[in-house]
């Protein structure tokens, strides 16, 4: 296996930003309610990465080391607003949605986080695969999260009722289940986040730190 | 050595000429595509009243709008008058719907006099008054379009925000929300009461249309108090209107 189809694969699972760099908590709480929000998130972040790091890459060279996180920002918003603005315009519907999303994005850490810690050493191309393959890793944490957290809560998928009504106690609800609403809080998404480490780390001990 | 990227001077030019660049791309950027901005803004207000008083595309449980190629032709066909209410004045202004409830409120707040729009709506015979009113969420701005019927029942209503918490405040444009809203008077016996936004309500099917309540969204307190609050302040600001429309 090269190395190039490492850096894609490792952050997918050994090398998870969210479960084991531990980046990108804040949207992984925020926005996991549905699993709508997340897959929209996740493609949001995909894009926003694997673009901002090839950025950062080409400018790695004439970046003043002393400011240099003031750049990222910089680079990382205008990037986001860029996307906004045309998006405003040439598809409005979709614009709207992706509205909320906007702040989180230049707000996560995974995007600040891969800029320093490989975008800033690395030539275009390999920061490229690193900003999808980190991206994707954040993506199948958060549409994992999104997922329980969205069956458990609502009792739907995609807001597709999936357990029944649970007004008309038909399906499920017909045999006294009832939805968990404390899965729609925050907390809850913390709790998913640590089984889902737990999970991933009694499989593979090399993941356990002292 | 010191490195060239390491001078003061350096880092001093790379930030002006980087802020210089962005700054210039990004104002470049904004103003060009303003008017295509601007020109979807005016149709969503459109697609958006329409809604309001049950002009839409909708199938299922989601919430469409009429298209947007179709929004101005049906915008003059169902709504037949558009008002502004000043204080005790009534003004015809075919462009209220034009009107941003953001800056009037702001106006009123620092003392001047708040423009009310209101859009008379006919549609199979029946009168509808959309009065668009706005009001804060969780995070930021929440909006609505409520169709009122003479005697300030609910009709039809329309909600949207800025950026409440996707999954719960930013179910309030869902539906299931929204049609909660429809047979709900503001009245109780004859004052103004508004809709509650309840949570723990005793009626979650929504068959009691005059307790002045609508079920809550679990996770989403903020916002639904939001909407309380917007429905009681704002939509009270037309209650004078209604008034006179009973004395005719």
């Amino acid at each position: 296996m090269g190395k190039d189809s490492r850096l894609i694969l490792d952050p997918l699972a050994d090398n998870n930003p969210i479960t084991i760099q531990v980046l990108g908590i804040c949207s992984a709480l925020a926005i996991t309610a549905e699993l709508e929000a997340s897959i929209v998130m996740s493609i949001s972040v995909l894009f926003v990465l694997g673009i901002g790091n090839v950025v950062i890459s080409l400018m790695r060279n004439i970046i003043p080391s002393k400011i240099r996180i003031i750049v990222q920002l910089i680079v990382v918003a205008t990037l986001v607003i860029i996307v906004d603005l045309v998006l405003k315009a040439f598809a409005y519907e979709l614009s709207k949605t992706l509205s909320v999303f906007v702040g989180l994005i230049i707000t996560n850490c995974i995007i600040m986080g891969r800029f320093e810690a490989f975008a800033l050493g690395n030539s275009p191309w390999r920061s490229f695969l690193d900003g999808i393959g980190n991206a994707l890793g954040y993506g199948v944490i958060l549409i994992i999260v999104g997922f329980f957290r969205e069956l458990l809560g609502s009792g739907t998928l995609l807001g597709i009722p999936v357990l029944g009504d649970p007004i008309e106690k038909t399906g499920l609800y017909a045999f006294g289940y009832e939805n968990n609403g404390f899965m729609l809080l925050s907390p809850m998404a913390l709790i998913v986040v640590g089984i889902i480490i737990w999970v991933q780390r009694s499989r593979n001990k090399a993941l356990i730190e002292d | 050595m010191e490195q060239r990227t390491d001078k003061n001077s350096y880092t001093i030019i790379f930030a002006i000429g980087m802020v210089l660049i962005v700054g210039a791309l990004l104002a470049f950027l904004a103003s060009s595509l303003k008017p295509i901005i601007t020109e979807n803004e005016r149709l969503e207000k459109q697609q958006n009243i329409l809604y309001a008083m049950g002009v839409n595309a909708n199938e299922g449980t989601s919430a469409t709008f009429v298209s947007t190629d179709e929004a101005p032709k049906l915008f003059d066909q169902y709504i037949k008058k558009q008002i502004e209410v000043q204080g005790g004045k009534v003004v015809e202004n075919d462009q209220a719907y034009l009107i941003d409830v953001k800056k009037q409120q702001a106006n009123a707040k620092n003392g001047g006099v708040r423009k009310l729009p209101l859009f008379v709506g006919e549609k199979d015979g029946k009168t509808f008054y959309i009065a668009p009113i706005r009001g804060k969420g969780l995070w930021d701005a929440i909006w609505a379009y409520v169709a009122l019927d003479e005697n300030m029942v609910v009709q039809g209503a329309y909600f949207d925000h800025k950026g409440e918490t996707p999954g719960l405040g930013a179910n309030i444009k869902q539906r299931f929300f929204m049609d909660d809203f429809i047979g709900e008077h503001l009245l109780s016996n004859g004052a103004f009461k508004g809709i509650n936004v309840a949570k723990g309500n005793a009626d979650p099917k929504n068959n009691d249309k005059t307790d002045n309540e609508v079920d809550a969204i679990a996770g989403a307190t903020i916002t639904g108090d939001g909407v309380t609050a917007m429905i009681k302040k704002d939509l009270k600001l037309y209650l004078p209107y209604f008034e006179t429309l009973k004395g005719n």
